[in-house]
């Protein structure tokens, strides 16, 4: 999948030092990241390795095409029509954290072009160490929101689910919580993983403390449509004879975790 | 006399707002000044009368039986359909608020000779019926039919092109359809005035001088007034005197319901489409609502009960005819919202209230219901409309703006599927479609049929190379389509002649201005493997594959990387845009029957799959004989960059050249337009809006999931009402053909993962 690759002498016409983002796709209608009708940049890489991802395709670190932001925004407006007054940008991935200079340099610009700014993240990058530190406090400056997974809340189950702790996750959502960034918190309900109520509980509670900036709470279906992929890249499938949850356990998690307690989404981005 | 007759019109005006319309037939201008718009949700609408539910559930029962009987319930045999030659017929008299039906039955198929006799026999015969043996000695030797004057008149060469199939689905046997009749004339004025109106302009036409043109519309004004007192014989059939104004809703409702039925009566056109009728239905209501005459219930009632005889229209066709158009329809499109030239919208309660009849009676894909779309119509119609598409895939979507800017009036309406026209003036010349992916081969095999190994496109030198070369190509290609639009046009210069002279729409057009602008419509199917095809050839270095009488095959690109149609792409989008625009101006060069406008459509109905079927592989991958994409939808597998790209590029086609319509079909799944109903909304709505903004023409949609389409296939009985929209029109899934079923499963559905 090729990124536009038409005449963009007024985009290219920026410096050399232009970071480059790689990008695995584009989704020029996605609905379901984030508010209203969105361009949503799939980045290229990941270092998580959770068991039920549906796109590994993404994992691999430093291939994909590609782009400048100049070049990535150029193709975005084409679709500005379609997004009403909620809509815009997402930068997904993979892991768009790992890409922060690009996605820097592309929330920067869409704002000054008045375009809102979403990041859908994991949060496993996330470190108060610096240089990053402070390239991430920058970037929040030109995120309007930010979506993040909570995976597991315990963190033994979340490096075994993911290969990864989750410490560093909630220390960026306590970030969030101190500036007041909003956010959508996203739970993927994967049976025999993540559906257990004493962790779902846990969850909801651990939503509440940090509720003045939850906009939003879904609850994501566990889904096989990554199955193939899986076949395609030679990878076995780590969650083989697993079904998705039933509608009953989606309405269970969605009562635990009290997602119709948070409906600030709708007045994105007025506040 | 002509004092009192005033005095008593007044009485039935009673209430309205003066204007214009009061002094000459005006319907436009009764509705600018009387308009009633509604700003508000659908929280106001009422469900069914026990009465309609009664009557919708014996519907219901004959299409069931009607489809377990093969398609056709009952059918004439041997009465030739006049506007009297039934005697009125009823679903059940007593609890009907809106009557009339086509014959003395419901479902029961007229017998329609005018257009063709052998047409009307073998469609007879194709249901186990036997036509009457007076009928065919009537008809082919006594009285002349439009299907033999165009054959006595074609040249071999259109007979070819025809046969080949480069050309298909010709009007040359059955009616062209595509009028709108200006239905609201008959509730506003009585038949009295217009028939005097007509006998007015009749008076002086062409001022003696007695030219071709001035007698043949003299001959036509005629049989216009002739058919309108007919039409009062056949509404007084039913106990109504059609020869005044309505008086009331109810009788509004039915006087212009019978306008229709005198159409649908007489012809069994491509479409037969109702027109604009919201605006104008909701004035009348209003007046008896606001005097307390009826309640919101009995509004909904005759909406209710006027859509629910839209849905009964029936002809009979041959299995030919169906391959084409599957489903049986009948295009009663209706047309309805949209902003008028001043601005202000058009949407009032009836137009929420026909959107209601899906409700009330359940999915159903007659009437073909169009709406208008512009960024400005209020958000409570904006949402309601999108819930009822997610809801039952029933709805098209047009752009307003767009038209009204085209053609000039606010009082348009949708005449087939997806064309517009003026409904006071405008009158539309269907044509069918060429194919111009076939196209594409001749011009590499020298016109050489692929499939037949005939001589049927001109005699040109094919190309003989390995690889193809682009500009070539182009000058071949040039080669075939010069031919191509001088037979196409030809072609139909003959049908409309024909058309004219031997199974005229008397009934239809006497609903209209007698001074008239003809729109000369023809059609482009197979443009997205056109586009892909010549892309691949000029970007992917293709390589021919013939076989042994030398005929290209098969198509290798080294780089099938190169770019398609459907991603927003503008080098590929351009070759679509220049091949509309290049072929219309091909077809331009031809003398128009009656002066007519060109125009052409990206449009194919579900004729891609007959079309796909008579094509040959073609350079962009698509393998012989599998359908086309459907109208201007990228083909299958094309899209990379999701859908917005893919809308993008067909919302570049350019309109001013295909003024007769740019269809795309959407289908979408529902989580994939958001996670909650709210959502979903939200996002359709600002889909439709973008896609307008950008100058999109026109959007089925269809919002379900490809396995619900598979388990209907394998389980037609668990879902009898499940719709969906196929190019311009909307059918029951269950009555495609299975090519047809498998064609709309392997469609692009815009999923999220």
């Amino acid at each position: 999948m090729k990124i536009y690759e038409q005449d963009l002498s007024a985009a290219t016409a920026v410096t050399d030092k232009a970071p480059i983002g790689y990008v695995h796709s584009i989704e020029t209608f996605g609905s379901v990241d984030g508010p209203g009708i969105r361009y949503v940049a799939f980045l290229q890489g990941c270092r998580m390795r959770c068991q039920f991802c549906h796109n590994p395709d993404t994992w691999n670190i430093g291939t994909g095409d590609e782009v400048t932001a100049d070049e990535m925004l150029a193709d975005a407006k084409r679709y500005r029509a379609f997004w009403g007054t909620q809509g815009g940008i997402t930068t997904s991935g993979g892991e768009a954290l790992l890409q922060i200079d690009f996605i820097l340099d592309l929330f920067k610009k869409a704002k000054a072009d008045g375009i809102t700014t979403c990041l859908d993240t994991c949060g496993q990058p996330f470190t108060r160490k610096q240089p990053w530190f402070g390239k991430f406090e920058e970037l929040m400056k030109y995120t309007d929101i930010s979506m993040v997974d909570i995976k597991q809340i315990n963190p033994r189950e979340h490096k075994r689910l993911t290969g990864w702790s989750n410490e560093n996750i909630f220390d960026m959502l306590d970030y969030m919580l101190e500036h007041d960034k909003h956010v959508w918190i996203r739970h993927v309900l994967v049976p025999q993983r993540t559906d257990y109520d004493y962790e779902l509980i846990q969850i909801g509670n651990y939503i509440k403390t940090i509720a003045p900036i939850v906009d939003k709470v879904e609850i994501l279906p566990y889904h096989t449509m990554g199955v193939p992929k899986y076949e395609e890249l030679g990878i076995k499938y780590p969650l083989d004879g697993i079904e998705p949850p039933t509608t009953l356990r989606v309405k269970n998690a969605e009562r635990l975790l009290h997602t119709s307690d948070y409906t600030n989404y709708k007045k994105f981005p007025n506040y | 006399m002509k004092e009192l007759k005033t005095e008593t019109t007044q009485n039935y005006w009673d209430g309205f707002n003066a204007g214009d319309w009061q002094g000459e037939i005006d319907v436009r201008d009764f509705i600018q000044q009387n308009l009633t718009q509604y700003d508000g949700d659908e929280s106001f609408l009422e469900g069914p009368t026990e009465a309609t539910t009664t009557l919708n559930n014996k519907v219901i029962a004959l299409k069931q039986k009607e489809r377990e009987a093969g398609g056709v319930l009952d059918a004439d045999t041997k009465v030739p359909a006049t506007l009297t030659s039934h005697k009125a017929g009823y679903i059940e008299k007593d609890l009907e608020k809106i009557v009339g039906l086509q014959t003395d039955k419901p479902l029961k198929r007229a017998f329609m000779p005018y257009g063709g006799i052998r047409m009307a026999e073998d469609a007879l015969e194709a249901y186990g019926y036997k036509p009457d043996p007076e009928m065919h000695k009537i008809f082919s030797e006594w009285r002349k039919t439009h299907n033999q004057g165009v054959f006595d008149v074609y040249t071999p060469d259109m007979r070819k092109a025809r046969h080949y199939k480069i050309v298909t689905g010709l009007p040359d046997a059955y009616g062209r359809g595509r009028i709108i009749p200006d239905l609201p004339r008959v509730a506003l004025y009585g038949i009295d005035r217009l028939i005097e109106d007509k006998m007015a302009d009749g008076a002086n036409l062409g001022d003696g001088e007695m030219t071709d043109s001035v007698l043949r519309l003299r001959e036509q004004v005629s049989e216009q007034i002739r058919a309108l007192t007919n039409m009062k014989e056949m509404a007084a059939s039913y106990g109504y005197d059609i020869s005044r104004p309505a008086a009331n809703a109810q009788e509004a409702v039915q006087w212009l319901y019978f306008g229709y039925l005198a159409a649908i009566k007489t012809q069994n056109g491509a479409a037969m489409s109702v027109g604009r009728i919201d605006a104008f239905m909701d004035i009348f209501i209003q007046r008896d609502l606001d005097k307390g005459l009826i309640s919101e219930k009995d509004a909904q009632e005759l909406i209710d009960q006027f859509v629910m005889k839209l849905r009964l229209v029936r002809f009979i066709r041959t299995p030919d005819y169906n391959d084409l158009f599957s489903g049986d329809p009948i295009w009663a499109t209706l047309s309805m919202a949209g902003v008028g030239m001043d601005g202000r919208h058009h949407v009032s309660k009836t137009s929420f209230r026909v959107l209601k009849t899906l409700e009330n009676m359940g999915a159903a894909p007659e009437p073909n219901i169009t709406l208008l779309w512009d960024k400005r119509l209020p958000d409570g119609f904006k949402r309601y409309a999108s819930e009822v598409s997610i809801d039952s895939s029933t709805i098209q979507y047009e752009n307003d703006e767009l038209l009204r800017d085209q053609w000039g009036t606010d009082y348009y309406g949708i005449a087939c599927c997806v064309s517009a026209q003026p409904v006071a003036d405008g009158v539309q010349f269907f044509g069918a479609r060429a194919n111009l992916a076939k196209a594409v081969l001749y011009a590499i095999n020298g016109g050489v049929d692929e499939l037949a190994g005939a001589q049927v496109g001109p005699n040109a030198e094919p190309i003989t190379s390995d690889y193809i070369d682009y500009d070539e190509f182009m000058r071949k290609f040039s080669v075939q389509t010069d031919w191509l639009a001088d037979v196409y046009v030809n072609a139909l210069n003959a049908i409309h002649y024909m058309h004219d002279k031997y199974d005229y729409e008397a009934e239809e057009l006497a609903l209209k201005n007698t001074r008239l602008d003809y729109t000369f419509a023809t059609g482009i199917s197979g443009l997205s493997h056109a586009i892909d095809s010549i892309s691949a050839i000029k970007y992917g270095h293709v390589k021919i594959i013939r076989n042994e009488d030398g005929i290209a095959v098969d198509f290798k690109a080294d780089n099938d990387d190169y770019p398609r149609y459907g991603n927003n792409d503008d080098r590929a989008d351009q070759i679509g845009k220049d091949l509309i625009k290049q072929f219309y101006n091909k077809m331009n060069t031809h003398h128009l029957y009656h002066n007519a406008k060109l125009s052409t459509s990206v449009l194919t109905i579900t004729s891609n799959v007959v079309y796909g079927k008579n094509t040959g592989t073609t350079p962009n991958g698509r393998q012989a004989g599998e359908p086309f994409s459907p109208g201007a939808n990228p083909a299958y597998g094309a899209e990379k960059n999701g859908a917005l790209a893919s809308l993008m590029s067909t919302a570049k086609l350019p309109y001013k050249y295909a003024t007769d319509g740019i269809s795309n079909t959407f289908g979408v799944t529902p989580r994939t337009l958001g996670n909650d109903v709210e959502g979903q909304k939200d996002t359709l709505v600002n889909m439709v809006d973008g896609y307008m903004e950008n100058k999109g023409m026109h959007l089925n949609i269809n919002v379900f999931n490809r396995d619900t389409l598979r388990d209907a296939q394998a389980h037609p009985e668990k879902y009898p009402t499940l719709t969906v929209r196929v190019s311009g029109y909307c059918v029951y899934f269950a009555d495609l053909t299975k090519e047809q079923q498998d064609d709309v499963i392997s469609r692009t559905y815009f999923e999220a993962m």
